[in-house]
């Protein structure tokens, strides 16, 4: 019932080669997909670190402002954010007639947009929860240290909190690698996106579809696989004694 | 006019997609407790059917899960009633989209009950066993009530993820708020007004589910102390 021939036959169309006919470009496929997931993880990362101090400031208004933003970014299908901003921003001519256009007509950066505000949104929620959980003992010890508030985040408080949130941060990473594969249903060739290609070339669903679910199935190990070994080595003393 | 009329047509969508998730959300809770019982089991093959239901399920996408269940699902069932000599049956896309939604979240849900079981303590089970109660009556009557404030946070949470993924039912066919906002962005040509009225219909779901579910979180855990440091 499944031909394992076609799955193997059109394995390399996954990564972006093969006859080529369902793809449009060489970077197709899980190269897209690995690469729109890079971006808007380092994107979101970058963004999350400041917006995450402010989710904790004693500023209400700023506080606030952080939470609005990842509560309706929280709240919301990601899929619905990228609609909104691949084809709801062109509703606006100002938007047409600026230099932004270029790049918002674009499916990839638009799915690079929505991605890594989206990202940015959960991961803001994570280091910020962190930061919320310091032991008052290490703030006091740096405080009586005579270290600046800015000296103190950047030297005990954040580093700290950062690797405490990897647990949460590996299963976000794992959500965006399944996330990504929504921008197939804004013209883009990712792996899901070439796997419907195939489908309405061939109109066998199984060999397509379990391709591409095998190819998720394996980044995710790869993932959690890389994140046990960074736990090991940057929260080895948060770990169970063994002995 | 707002939308040119078209918003009733997107909240007719709106009750659909929570229809869908209802729906969903029963599928799940069942397939997690029978999942649950079965990691639990004595039984190897038992625990080894489960663990890979709920990691394989976990590791791939909602959306190829969806293309994979529906178009796959479709063409067997065609397969077969080509071999019974019937007529091919028409798939109705509201089940097909139930029970795929509620197949992905059932896997979540596993671990959502198996760590909620075991946080019972294991002496409550084994009382009831000791008043001579079946296995099942010990479950519905003792295990249940108190696995509930263990399962609830998790619970929550797999609710709201499910409801952002119904998001993603209508590319297998289903007239679901997205599929509205499809058409009304096409003929009102305001897709920004439109899909800021789904988001706004989806952040009002969530918003509702989670002041619902720490209503309950609350009822749940009376009588537990919580200490503050």
């Amino acid at each position: 019932m499944i031909d394992v021939n076609l799955m193997i036959e059109n394995f390399p169309t996954f990564l972006g080669g093969g006859s080529g006919e369902p793809v449009l470009s060489t970077t197709d496929g899980l190269i897209l997909t690995l690469e729109l997931l890079f971006y808007s993880l380092v994107g979101g990362l970058l963004l999350s670190i400041p917006l995450g101090l402010m989710r904790v400031s004693k500023n209400r208004l700023v506080a606030s402002a952080v939470w609005l933003y990842t509560y309706v970014f929280r709240g919301t299908p990601m899929l619905v954010q990228l609609f909104i901003i691949y084809y709801g921003l062109s509703q606006f001519q100002v938007v047409r007639d600026s230099w932004t256009w270029e790049y918002l007509q674009e499916a990839y950066f638009c799915a690079l947009l929505a991605f890594t505000l989206n990202t940015a949104a959960y991961t803001t929620e994570i280091i910020a929860g962190q930061i919320r959980n310091t032991h008052w003992g290490e703030i006091e010890a740096a405080k009586a240290m005579g270290m600046s508030k800015w000296l103190m985040m950047r030297r005990i408080i954040i580093p700290a909190a950062l690797r405490r949130a990897l647990p949460a941060y590996s299963n976000e990473v794992v959500m965006m690698l399944q996330g990504t594969s929504i921008a197939g249903l804004v013209t883009l060739a990712d792996v899901t996106g070439v796997a419907r290609r195939i489908y309405s070339d061939t109109y066998m669903p199984f060999e397509p579809f379990l391709m591409a679910g095998l190819i998720y199935l394996a980044f995710t190990f790869l993932f959690v696989w890389l994140f046990k070994l960074a736990e090991r080595r940057w929260l080895a003393y948060l770990a169970p004694r063994k002995h | 006019m707002f939308l040119q009329g078209y918003l009733p047509s997107i909240l007719e969508g709106a009750a659909l997609t929570l229809e869908v998730a209802a729906a969903s959300l029963v599928v799940s809770v069942f397939l997690g407790l029978v999942g649950a019982m079965f990691k639990m089991a004595h039984s190897r093959a038992l625990v080894w059917l489960a663990e890979l239901y709920s990691t394989v399920v976990r590791g791939v996408p909602d959306l190829v899960w969806m293309f994979l269940l529906f178009f796959g699902g479709q063409m067997l069932i065609n397969d077969l009633a080509e071999r019974l000599g019937w007529a091919a049956p028409e798939i109705n896309p509201m089940i097909a989209g139930i029970l795929t939604i509620g197949f992905i979240f059932g896997a979540y849900m596993t671990e959502t009950f198996r760590g909620a079981i075991m946080s019972v303590p294991k002496g409550q089970m084994e009382a009831g066993l000791a008043y001579g109660m079946s296995p099942l009556r010990v479950f519905f009557r003792v295990t249940a009530p108190q696995m509930v404030r263990f399962a609830l946070p998790s619970f929550s949470n797999n609710w709201l993820v499910l409801v952002k993924s119904t998001a993603l039912v209508s590319v297998i066919g289903l007239n679901d708020m997205m599929y509205k906002a499809d058409t009304a962005k096409s003929i009102t040509q305001e897709p920004f007004t439109v899909y800021m009225v789904v988001a706004a219909i989806y952040l009002l779901i969530t918003t509702v589910s989670i002041v619902a579910l720490n209503a309950l979180n609350k009822r749940y855990s009376t009588g537990v102390r919580e200490s503050e440091l």
